[in-house]
């Protein structure tokens, strides 16, 4: 074989194992792609938290865009983001609603009464069945709703300021913001 | 000599104890067959939350969330591949750990088959440009057999 190649056949090959390494390394293996993304969202009506005669649920936002954040009062992150939900929910602009999961109604009435209410309404999920139908596997989760019903966007771990002027702002701009 | 005895039943120990330590799922289903597919189908399926886990073996409680769905899916007479489109069209094709065949995937399943091809290409290479050398000069060969 020629001299050459005997030395650039392995360089080569080693050069792309680096290559698949790198790109590897910079990947969020946690942050799984929803298959949600550009399908119906998935309907639901549960117990509101505050009371549990009262039903919320999809049918609340018909016509307009609107965000589920998915929370806990186990859920750290959900403590560490909620200074930008309530930031978001200052700006007026789309409707938050919550939903509680895997939680104790005491808990998460005195966790909202503290830290302050983000939200329009909260869904209350202590067995996790809607979290299941949306793909839910680690709070806190944000997704954007479009006007016509599909899921635009799932935000996987803290929401940030900056998280959301880059990733949902243009997003519910182009869905239009109709009230 | 005594070592080595000691060492394999210390492994064997290991692993009966690893087995043991299998009953993180109590919940059982009445019927035996049942209970069968759904110990099948909760190894094969992963838990989202620990991602090396299956949601048999997992503690987490949204794994506990999925068997409890699994279970109710199959009493509710659900085939398993109802059960597992269910949980892709949720979760993604990630949640199976027997990713299917799709464009996406076919290198990760022909890879296997196209590195043992390259390889028994490469050997017959070797092996050919070895038969020439020892036709053209017999001593060659074993004079010096790093000269490929």
């Amino acid at each position: 074989m020629k001299q050459s190649l005997r030395f650039l056949v392995p360089a080569v090959l080693f050069a792309a194992l680096v290559g698949f390494f790198v790109i590897g390394l910079h990947k969020d293996p946690s942050e799984i792609r929803s298959p949600l993304i550009g399908r119906p969202a998935p309907i639901f009506s549960l117990e509101s938290l505050g009371d549990p005669a009262v039903r919320v649920g999809t049918a609340d936002f018909t016509g307009r865009p609107w965000l589920l954040n998915v929370w806990a009062t186990w859920c750290g992150g959900c403590r560490q983001e909620h200074e930008a939900l309530l930031e978001i929910a200052r700006e007026n602009r789309v409707p938050m609603m919550g939903l509680d999961w895997r939680d104790e109604r005491a808990l998460a009435l005195q966790w909202v009464a503290q830290l302050g209410n983000p939200y329009v309404s909260v869904a209350f999920d202590p067995e996790g069945r809607t979290a299941i139908d949306w793909g839910v596997y680690g709070a806190p989760e944000t997704f954007l709703i479009g006007a016509d019903g599909t899921v635009l966007h799932k935000q996987i771990g803290v929401m940030t300021p900056e998280i959301w002027r880059r990733d949902f702002l243009p997003l519910l701009s182009a869905t239009g913001e109709g009230s | 000599m005594r070592s080595t005895w000691l060492l394999v039943s210390l492994l064997l120990a290991w692993a009966l104890l690893a087995s043991a330590g299998h009953a993180i799922d109590a919940e059982r289903l009445e019927d035996p067959v049942l209970q069968q597919r759904y110990e099948h189908l909760t190894h094969e399926l992963r838990c989202l939350v620990c991602q090396n886990e299956t949601i048999a073996d997992s503690n987490a409680s949204l794994a506990a969330d999925l068997r409890r769905e699994l279970r109710e899916m199959m009493k509710a007479g659900k085939s398993d591949a109802e059960i597992r489109t269910f949980l892709t069209e949720r979760y993604g094709d990630f949640v199976l750990y027997l990713p299917p065949v799709t464009p996406r995937t076919w290198l990760l399943w022909a890879a296997p088959a196209l590195l043992l091809l390259g390889g028994m290409v490469v050997a017959a290479l070797v092996v050919r440009r070895r038969v020439r050398t020892a036709r053209a000069d017999p001593a060659a060969l074993e004079e010096e057999p790093e000269n490929l």
